[in-house]
C-alpha cells in the first residue's frame, strides 16, 4: 500500500474498508466550543470530519480555523475550500496554513453562488475553479511548488478530494467530468446526497465501465431527511438535488411525528443498498444540523465500530 | 456592443439640480441601439426634466445634442465651442463617452445619465444580454463559441458546476446554464472529446486584474 500522505482517510480507503466522513458547519460566531460539541458527537463513528467553507454562502468562522480545533482535539479533519472566495494567492496560502497543522485533507469545491447567502451583493473570485484547485493541491504536492514556480519549503502533504454530483445536468458530461477531475488529480469523491439510488447506480456503472471507480475512491453522500417539508424543500427549492416522488410521498404518509424516524430508515437503507454497489468506497454522511444523529445512521447500515489504522 | 440602460429619474434629478444649464449629450452608437442615449432618449429626457423643473418652479435651461461618438476625439471637438457655457454636461454614453468628455472640458462638471451594463447582443427589440466580458484572452476556440468567462455565474472554466438543473443555471430559472449551452454545441459539433482536457489555468492578467489595459497598433500609428 503506497501512501501519499499522512491522512487517516487515505489509510483506510487505501486498506479496502469503507470509509465513513461526516461533516460539521462553523459557527456564525467565534466560540470554538459548538465545533468541539459537533465534533464530540460524532468522532467514534466517522474516519474524518469535513469541515464546511462558509456553506449556502452565509458567512462562517473559517473553515481552516475550525480544523485546527479539530485536529488539536486528536481527530481527522477535511478542509473543504471553495474556490468563490479566494484568489489563488490566498489558497495557497491557506493550504500550506492547513497543512502546517497538521490537516491532512481537502475538499476542493467552487462554491454556492453568493446570492444565496448573507451577502448577496458581494464580489466572488474564482479566480480558479474546482478542478484546477484540485491541480493545485498536488502540484504543491507533487512538485513541491508554487504555482508561480517557486519552491515550497515543505510542501503539503494533503490528500486531495473532489465532489460530484451525479444528480446535475446535463447528465451525460457527469462521468466525463467525473474522469476529468480524477485527471487532474483529485484521490477521493464526495458526492451530493443521493435520494435516487437508481441514477447513482447508473452513473457508477458508466463510470465503473470507464475504469474510474479504479482510479478514485468514492464517497456515496447521504443525508437524512428530518421531515417531508424538507424533503419537498430539497425536491423544489435546491439546485441539483434530485428527489424522486416516492420518497416525498413516503415522508407525506408517515404521521408528522414519526417523519424524522422514517428520514433515518430511508438513509440507512439506502447505505444498506449502496454497500453492496461495485465502485463506493464509502459514506459521506451529510447529518445537516442533525449530528447527532450520524451514531445511529452509521450504526445501522453496519459501519460500526470503524477500523482502526496506524 | 457596449449595453447601458438609463439611470433612475430620481438620481439624475439629484445630480442637475443645481445647474442653471444644462447639456444632455446622446451618442450615436451603442446606446442609440440599445436605446439608452441616442437623439430618441436625449429628447425624452430633456422633456422630462423640463417638466419637473417647471413644475418645481425652478428655472433651468435644457439644452441637447447628440454627437456621433463620445469616445473619438473629433467627434467630441464638435461641442468645443459651447462646452464651457454650461455648468454641467449630462452624457447619455457609455463610462467611456463620459469619461472621454469630462477628460477634454475640464472646466464644465461631466455627469453620468447611463448606467453602463457589459457588452452585449440584441435577443430582441428591447432586450440586451451579455455575451463577452472583454477579458482579453478569448477562450472561444475551447469552449464551441460560447463564453464560461461572461455566461456562467461562477465563471467555471471546467463546468458545468453542480448547480446545473434542466439547462438553468441554480442562481434562477431565467438564466441559462453556460455550460449546458457549450455541452450541448460540443455535441452537435461530435467535438465532447475535447471537453475532456482541462482548461489551463487562466491567465487574469489581460482581465482588469492586470491594470488598465491599452491597444496599441503600432503599423497604424506610424
Amino acid at each position: 500500500m503506497s501512501l501519499n500522505t499522512e491522512s487517516k482517510l487515505e489509510k483506510i480507503l487505501k486498506a479496502g474498508h469503507l470509509a465513513v466522513t461526516s461533516e460539521c458547519g462553523p459557527p456564525r460566531g467565534t466560540s470554538l466550543d459548538k465545533i468541539e460539541e459537533k465534533a464530540n458527537l460524532i468522532k467514534d463513528c466517522v474516519d474524518a470530519i469535513n469541515v464546511t467553507d462558509n456553506q449556502t454562502s452565509v458567512t462562517r468562522m473559517c473553515s481552516l480555523a475550525a480544523c485546527i480545533k479539530i485536529k488539536l482535539m486528536g481527530l481527522e479533519p477535511v478542509l473543504q475550500m471553495v474556490t468563490r472566495d479566494r484568489n489563488r494567492i490566498a489558497m495557497q496560502s491557506d493550504i500550506l496554513g492547513a497543512a502546517g497543522f497538521g490537516v491532512n485533507n481537502m475538499l476542493c469545491l467552487s462554491g454556492d453562488h453568493q446570492s444565496f447567502g448573507d451577502c448577496a451583493t458581494g464580489q466572488n473570485v474564482h479566480d480558479l475553479d474546482s478542478m484546477q484547485l484540485v491541480q493545485t493541491v498536488r502540484h504543491m504536492r507533487d512538485e513541491g511548488k508554487f504555482l508561480g514556480g517557486g519552491d515550497i519549503a515543505g510542501p503539503p502533504k494533503i490528500f486531495v478530494g473532489a465532489a460530484a454530483n451525479p444528480f446535475a445536468d446535463p447528465f451525460e458530461v457527469r462521468v466525463p467530468r467525473l474522469a476529468k477531475k480524477i485527471a487532474a488529480g483529485a484521490e477521493f469523491i464526495q458526492t451530493q446526497c443521493i435520494y435516487n439510488v437508481e441514477k447513482f447506480e447508473k452513473w457508477l456503472g458508466i463510470a465503473r465501465d470507464r475504469g474510474l471507480t479504479e482510479k478514485v475512491f468514492i464517497l456515496a453522500g447521504v443525508t437524512p431527511m428530518k421531515s417531508a417539508g424538507m424533503a419537498r424543500y430539497m425536491k423544489n427549492r435546491v439546485p441539483g438535488m434530485d428527489v424522486p416522488d416516492e420518497i416525498v410521498k413516503r415522508l407525506s404518509d408517515t404521521p408528522k411525528e414519526k417523519q424524522a424516524d422514517e428520514g433515518i430508515k430511508i438513509c440507512i437503507e439506502t447505505m444498506q443498498r449502496l454497500k453492496e454497489v461495485k465502485g463506493v468506497a464509502g459514506f459521506h454522511v451529510m447529518a445537516i444540523e442533525w449530528e447527532e444523529k450520524v451514531p445511529e445512521l452509521v450504526e445501522g447500515a453496519g459501519l460500526y465500530p470503524r477500523p482502526e489504522v496506524d | 456592443m457596449i449595453v447601458a440602460s438609463p439611470k433612475p429619474m430620481e438620481e439624475i434629478i439629484d445630480t442637475v439640480k443645481d445647474c442653471k444649464k444644462l447639456l444632455i449629450l446622446g451618442c450615436n452608437e451603442c446606446v442609440t441601439v440599445c436605446e439608452a442615449g441616442g437623439k430618441k432618449e436625449v429628447g425624452v429626457l430633456a422633456s422630462a426634466l423640463r417638466m419637473y423643473f417647471a413644475k418645481q418652479g425652478q428655472q433651468i435651461q435644457i439644452d441637447e445634442r447628440t454627437l456621433e461618438r463620445q469616445c473619438d476625439h473629433e467627434y467630441l471637438e464638435e461641442i468645443r465651442d459651447i462646452a464651457d457655457t454650461y455648468d454641467a454636461i449630462l452624457s447619455l454614453a457609455c463610462g467611456v463617452g463620459v469619461q472621454f468628455t469630462a477628460e477634454k472640458y475640464l472646466s464644465t462638471v461631466v455627469l453620468p445619465g447611463v448606467n453602463t451594463c457589459f457588452l452585449g447582443a440584441t435577443e430582441e427589440r428591447g432586450m440586451w444580454t451579455e455575451r463577452c466580458q472583454a477579458c482579453g484572452a478569448c477562450v472561444l476556440a475551447r469552449t464551441g463559441g460560447i463564453c464560461p468567462v461572461s455566461r456562467c455565474a461562477k465563471r467555471v472554466l471546467n463546468g458545468p458546476c453542480g448547480g446545473s438543473t434542466k439547462g438553468k443555471c441554480e442562481i434562477s430559472k431565467e438564466v441559462d446554464c453556460a455550460w449546458q449551452l457549450i455541452v450541448d454545441r460540443l455535441t452537435a459539433l461530435g467535438k465532447m472529446d475535447e471537453y475532456e482536457q482541462i482548461a489551463p489555468l487562466k491567465d487574469w492578467s489581460t482581465d482588469r486584474a492586470g491594470g488598465p489595459r491599452k491597444v496599441v497598433k503600432e503599423d497604424v500609428q506610424s
